[in-house]
């Protein structure tokens, strides 16, 4: 559905998306993951004809965005990072306005205007004006202005940005359930939003590809090797840290431990396991018989930066890292 | 076709919807009814008084007049055009709306068209509050109509020109503030243009005072249309509306 050769884009002094190539089948979700900055948007303003490449080739639904944009524009649905609304418009009247530049018309356009509302959970503020909605509202007709015209293809900029939990939730099961009908390319920072709603991921930095693979091959990947937080303390007096980092060594199956902060009073490890190895268990065991205290044991978060690190595993991972650390302070 | 009506519907609708409109066409008939009040004043004064001399020198009200307030029109219109077109893209770029356009499958072309035409349409309900006045003088008086009516034609054709212009210059910054700025200097330099031909006669001074926007329109607000004058502010209008699509068109690539 969509095929992307070697693309790239140049702006005036900066490469923000090099040589990236990847294909999307049809009615999959796809999940474009990457830090700020990583070139998430350029690719997608490329892919919806806002944008020319500077090199390279993006067909959507087999035409060429550069020889036949019009096509493109009518088989694509677009919500950019911030929704493209009108303020003084009343959010019907913004509706039939994009159904309208989209090419439906009369009885059709009625009909759609009110499926999306229904379908976007708009329909008890259709009537109010766009500027007067709070943001959770706001990006719900931003969907909806995107689906009006049932595109095959949905290009979605960090739909969840900036929304409350409820409402990332709510617009996520939106996302899935329009799944199917349409393919869905949709771009985030945060892991965990991926693993959540997508079949498919490509993961991009600095504008180069990293990775792209399932979700599931990419879980493999990554969750094989389990990273766990472990916090022990001790009623009778301070403990020696490299002590217990003996010990948590010595349990078998872990591959790595490290202490957060040693001069910390609350000692806290992380501990890798090897690849496939569950040690939870051991762990709590091997801190409960040397008589201290377990106060915490959990599984850490795998962070999209330590995805870099697994995945690329070298030196441009760990710069990745760190621009990923600058661009979330 | 369907999408530049599509366009300036909307385009309408945020002019209406806001107090714009309603500002400047409140602005528009107070300053133009107090020319029309002048106007009418003097001539009734200079009749009263031509009555005591015993004089009998016909009195026109086309020329005395219609003709003079026309003119009025035509410059105090020029100060309210950048007021119509600061906002058309300026404001589209600002808020990432230009994103839905520039995506939507429709051409350039026409979202310039229906914006420009929005504008204009906007220009002429202004038109329309200095008809009100005229229309007094057809209540009380025998004024002749066609050369009104031609003075209108030429208004219009002024306005698209310089509406054309703002469309143009509206496309090149997100800041609404520097649009009208820009277009209201460069409307100003196209009125003043032609006094240069008052005090020098060479030919680049020639060429200058053709470029003036107003010297165009007094064979309009005499009645006369002039073909010359026609083709002057059609090819204004068409540079202005290419520039604009030039110009948006080339958003996509330097951005």
């Amino acid at each position: 559905m969509i095929a992307v050769k070697e693309l790239t884009k140049r702006y005036a002094r900066t490469t923000a998306v090099d040589q990236i190539s990847f294909s999307v089948e049809k009615g999959q979700i796809v999940g474009f993951l990457g830090p700020n900055g990583a070139g998430k948007t350029t690719t997608m303003r490329v892919l919806t004809c806002f944008l020319p490449p500077s090199a390279g080739t993006a067909t959507v639904a087999g035409f060429d965005v550069l020889e036949q944009p019009r096509e493109v524009k009518r088989r694509i649905g677009y919500l950019p990072e911030t929704p493209p609304l009108y303020v003084e418009m009343a959010a019907v009247e913004y509706l039939r306005f994009v159904g309208k530049l989209k090419g439906l018309s009369g009885a059709d356009l009625d009909k759609r205007v009110d499926y999306v509302c229904s379908r976007c959970f708009i329909s008890d503020v259709k009537h109010k004006l766009l500027g007067k909605l709070s943001k959770g509202y706001r990006q719900r007709v931003g969907l909806a202005q995107a689906i009006i015209h049932n595109p095959e293809v949905l290009i979605l900029d960090e739909p969840t940005a900036g929304l409350d939990p409820k409402q990332i939730n709510e617009t996520r099961d939106l996302i899935k359930s329009l799944a199917g009908d349409h393919t869905i390319i949709l771009s985030t920072h945060i892991l965990s939003e991926v693993e959540q709603t997508c079949e498919q991921v490509i993961i991009i930095n600095k504008g180069k590809l990293v990775a792209t693979d399932s979700v599931r091959n990419l879980q493999a990947r990554t969750r094989g090797v389990e990273s766990i937080l472990v916090e022990v303390a001790s009623r009778s007096g301070a403990l020696n840290f490299e002590l217990v980092q003996h010990t948590l060594e010595r349990v078998s199956g872990v591959a790595q431990v490290a202490c957060k902060d040693p001069k910390d009073p609350r000692l806290v490890f992380e501990v890798q396991s090897q690849k496939g190895q569950l040690v939870r268990g051991d762990l709590a065991r091997a801190v409960v018989e040397s008589g201290w205290d377990l106060n915490e044991l959990r599984a850490a978060g795998m962070s999209l930066e330590e995805i870099f690190l697994e995945l690329t595993g070298n030196q441009t991972a760990a710069e990745a890292k760190e621009t990923a650390k600058e661009s979330h302070a | 076709m369907r999408n530049i009506w599509t366009i300036c519907r909307k385009e309408l609708g945020s002019y209406f919807a806001s107090p714009v409109a309603y500002l400047l066409l409140t602005m528009f008939g107070l300053i133009f009814g107090f020319f029309f009040w002048n106007a009418l004043s003097f001539f009734v004064i200079e009749g009263m008084e031509m009555q005591l001399r015993g004089e009998t020198s016909p009195m026109n009200v086309n020329e005395q007049i219609i003709r003079p307030l026309l003119s009025n029109v035509s410059v105090v219109g020029l100060f309210f055009i950048p007021m119509i077109t600061m906002r058309l893209f300026a404001e589209e770029k600002r808020s990432g709306t230009i994103e839905l356009l520039a995506t939507s499958p429709v051409r350039d072309i026409e979202v310039i068209l229906g914006k420009w035409f929005a504008a204009l349409i906007l220009y002429a309900c202004l038109l329309l509050c200095t008809a009100l006045n005229f229309g007094f003088l057809f209540l009380y008086g025998n004024p002749d109509w066609k050369p009104l009516a031609v003075g209108y034609l030429g208004l219009l054709l002024q306005g698209g020109l310089l509406l054309a212009v703002g469309t143009f210059i509206s496309t090149l910054t997100k800041n609404q503030i520097i649009a009208g700025a820009a277009t209201f200097g460069v409307c100003l330099l196209l009125w003043v243009l032609e006094w240069v031909s008052g005090y020098d006669s060479a030919s680049w001074a020639t060429v200058l005072a053709y470029l003036s926007v107003i010297t165009h329109f007094d064979s309009f607000a005499r009645g006369v249309i002039d073909s010359k004058d026609v083709v002057f502010y059609l090819t204004g209008i068409f540079l202005g509306l290419f520039a604009t699509a030039r110009s948006m068109e080339s958003l996509r690539w330097r951005s």
